[in-house]
């Protein structure tokens, strides 16, 4: 199971990356973080895996697809001078280095051991709730101001005509 | 079913509640005053501005009363120390500074809002929190916070195209680096099981501290600080973002952001992997003299003065990364000292340069600064003390937190970075003194331009209070430094 | 019972595609994009972390990426939107007046 959806995944990552037309490339982004819920189900995490639907593939990619059509953005990549081929090069080759050495040290014995035994409703609403208004008391607050100077400022920004 | 509630101590957080209740205040009051008023759009009154200004007063006395010693709260998501509130103090006092020099230039630029104050507070209560959270969460959401509002501001003249595209670049670069970042706290969460410093760093020292999980976590934490504090090579944001965004906010950004990155960075590193010095000591090296280098070279050509204090900035972060790197209750001093000094100096450059700008930001060349001690002998004076600060010549603020700097690198036997520090701000004299000599040795051009020769410089009383304060403290930091420095040694780390 | 790093190679991948992405791609809709795909690959690392941890910290602190990534999906539209209404372009390219 875990293959079939890993491999769904990273084949419609690799979709969005490639994709010329912004419209598909966000329908494939779609698809990948659904596939990414299905882990989430598989790893025992029920409410981020609900979330995960609800929030990203609902909320922030529907903004993303109404942004698109609202601009209706004309397909226009363009040719790349040399000198910036080389520069992206150069980043791409960065990135797959620490990927590499990233890949090597995940397969080796590093890893955390595991630990055993259950909390009772692991991954549930009513666990992860329960500690994030108690433990976690003082982050939740703080996302709630978070919240709301982005709300501020995404009005500001995207309102025609500011008075 | 039970649920125990941990230890809710509103105390420490008290200047966060009173800067965000401030900055709704502001937010509420535009909304429902009428200022729809004869002068048009954006043209409200002052009052605004000074409001966001009493509640960062009243912030600050509250931190003044806050009583000394360490103590955790909130489940040990929060600390309140010695570090965190000479923090706030800085960040408070960048603020204050900022929002004085905005006053007049909202009401030129059309954008006197509530919305504007509202976004510095509430940047101001997430830099706040980063200087006072002890687990990576807090920190994470602090900077979020912080960067959420910046983007918005670097784009708030929303017409000038340069502001856009400022705005553009910060916030992919930004969030990029907030990718990094995660990945990071999320590899040290799965190598030591907590996101708590004081557990990462509990966990660390008890069992094996070379495992390579951890070592990548840590990496990519250096790359989004890195980001963050604008050090070489990620600092490529920086010219743009800082050229393009209205004035105010630039000296805003270079000022208490970046002190706030550099709080989170040292208590991460200081508080959380002390026990992996010895592999972070030599990357944090190899950056710092980078940054300096960079920063200083490049900033040696540029002409626009926005974009050559954004290159100074880059190396006024490599002089704080020196200290970084010393490691030693000096070099923490150093840093707390350092930007608390750059906070006054650069905010003050930055209030001339809105001045001399002008509606529109026309006038932003050095060019433009030619001749400008024969008109206005005051601001070219000014402006000639803080460029001096920033250069580290004595007896200004900027001489001694580099040479605090310095002698805490040499103290801890980085005699190489700390020569390669000294060779940097002599090189860095040169294009600081090219803005005094266009203004001091140069005749003005009036006859030759005739109209276009610079029209006469208003300053508004918040101005002048703002100038006032920053030339103060420069002074003040420079010539008596003793107080301020004991403040610092004894706001240092404990670890 | 798929092992951890199994979970963690899917997860350095698509943090990897989506890394390589924005360097590659020209529209800042689409580079937005790729950061959010890092986030998500951030996420299921915490997630598979906090499973083989038995530990839920790891979970509170995807909730909260989901909230800033929410938070700044709005914020960075806005701003694509501002550029657009200006500009009439969102490729990067384009979008360079200031040089140095």
């Amino acid at each position: 199971m875990f293959y079939i959806i890993g491999g769904v995944a990273v084949l419609s990552a690799l979709i969005m990356v490639t994709n010329k037309k912004p419209v598909s490339a966000a329908m494939s982004l779609i698809v990948t973080m659904l596939c990414l819920s299905g882990m989430y189900v598989i790893l025992d995490a029920h409410l981020i895996a609900a979330l995960q639907i609800i929030v990203y593939a609902g909320a922030i990619m529907v903004l993303f697809l109404f942004v698109i059509m609202l601009l209706n953005i004309q397909e226009k990549e363009g040719r790349l001078s040399g000198h910036k081929i080389f520069l992206q090069f150069a980043w791409i080759m960065l990135v797959g280095y620490v990927f590499i050495s990233m890949v090597k040290l995940i397969g080796g014995d590093s890893l955390p051991a595991r630990v055993e035994g259950s909390i009772n409703g692991f991954g549930t609403t009513k666990a992860v709730g329960e500690i994030l208004f108690t433990d976690f008391l003082l982050p939740f607050e703080i996302a709630s101001i978070l919240l709301l100077a982005a709300i501020v400022g995404a009005v500001i920004l995207a309102k025609a005509k500011v008075d | 079913m039970e649920i125990i509630i941990p230890t809710i101590n509103l105390a420490s957080i008290y200047p966060e509640i009173v800067v965000t209740i401030f900055a709704v205040i502001v937010l509420l009051l535009h909304a429902f005053t009428p200022h729809h008023s004869p002068g048009g759009a954006g043209k409200g009154g002052d009052h605004l501005g000074y409001i966001s200004f009493i509640g960062i007063a009243y912030a600050t006395f509250l931190v003044f009363t806050q009583e000394g010693g360490t103590e955790y709260s909130f489940n040990g998501l929060w600390i309140l120390d010695n570090y965190s509130r000479f923090f706030r103090l800085i960040f408070l006092l960048g603020t204050g500074l900022t929002i004085l020099i905005s006053v007049k230039y909202v009401k030129d630029e059309g954008i006197n809002h509530g919305e504007y104050y509202s976004l510095i507070l509430f940047a101001t209560v997430g830099m706040m929190i980063m200087g006072g959270g002890a687990d990576l969460i807090t920190i994470f959401l602090g900077l979020e916070l912080m960067s959420i509002s910046l983007y918005v501001l670097a784009g708030y003249t929303r017409n000038r195209l340069t502001s856009n595209e400022s705005s553009l670049k910060y916030f992919l670069l930004g969030s990029f680096a907030t990718g990094f970042l995660l990945y990071g706290i999320a590899l040290l969460y799965g190598a030591t099981g907590t996101t708590n410093l004081k557990g990462i760093s509990g966990f660390i020292s008890e069992s094996n501290f070379g495992n390579p999980i951890l070592i990548m976590g840590m990496v990519l934490l250096v790359v989004g600080f890195g980001f963050k504090i604008a050090s070489v090579p990620f600092h490529m944001w920086t010219p743009d973002v800082y050229e393009g965004a209205p004035s105010p906010i630039t000296a805003f950004m270079s000022a208490g952001p970046k002190a706030a990155a550099f709080a989170a960075f040292a208590r991460v590193f200081f508080e959380g992997l002390p026990s992996l010095q010895g592999v972070w000591v030599d990357l944090i090296w190899i950056l710092a003299v980078l940054t300096m280098t960079v920063g200083n070279v490049i900033a040696l050509v540029q002409n626009n003065i926005k974009r050559m204090l954004a290159y100074s900035s880059i190396a006024h972060a490599g002089y704080v990364l020196v200290a970084f790197v010393s490691a030693n209750e000096l070099g923490i001093g150093g840093i707390l000292y350092y930007m608390l000094a750059y906070t006054f100096m650069n905010i003050g450059a930055f209030g001339i340069i809105i001045v001399v700008g002008g509606k529109g930001e026309k006038r932003v060349n050095v060019d433009d600064y030619t001749g400008l001690a024969y008109r206005h002998p005051v601001a070219a004076a000014t402006m000639s003390l803080f460029l001096f600060s920033l250069a580290g010549i004595p007896p200004t603020a900027g001489f001694m937190g580099k040479f605090y700097i310095f002698s805490a690198a040499i103290k801890s036997g980085y005699i190489g970075l700390a020569i390669i520090g000294v060779i940097n701000s002599v090189v860095s004299v040169y294009y600081y003194l090219r803005i005094t000599v266009a203004m001091y040795m140069k005749e003005p051009e009036s006859a030759v331009s005739g109209a276009e020769s610079m029209p006469s410089l208003v300053f508004s009383t918040a101005m002048i209070i703002a100038m006032v304060i920053a030339a103060y403290g420069v002074l003040r930091m420079g010539i008596f430094p003793s107080a301020y420095i004991a403040l610092a040694q004894q706001s240092h780390l404990s670890f | 019972m798929v092992p951890l790093n199994h979970y963690l190679y899917l997860s350095a991948i698509l943090f990897t595609i989506g890394a390589v992405g924005v360097f590659t791609r020209r529209n800042a809709l689409i580079i937005y994009m790729c950061i959010e795909l890092m986030l998500n690959a951030v996420n299921l690392t915490f997630i598979a972390f906090s499973k083989f941890l038995n530990n839920m910290d790891g979970h509170i602190f995807a909730f909260m990426i989901m909230t800033v990534a929410a938070a700044e999906a709005a914020v960075g539209l806005a701003i694509i939107l501002a550029i657009f209404r200006n500009r009439e372009t969102v490729n990067v390219d384009d979008i360079n007046l200031m040089k140095g």
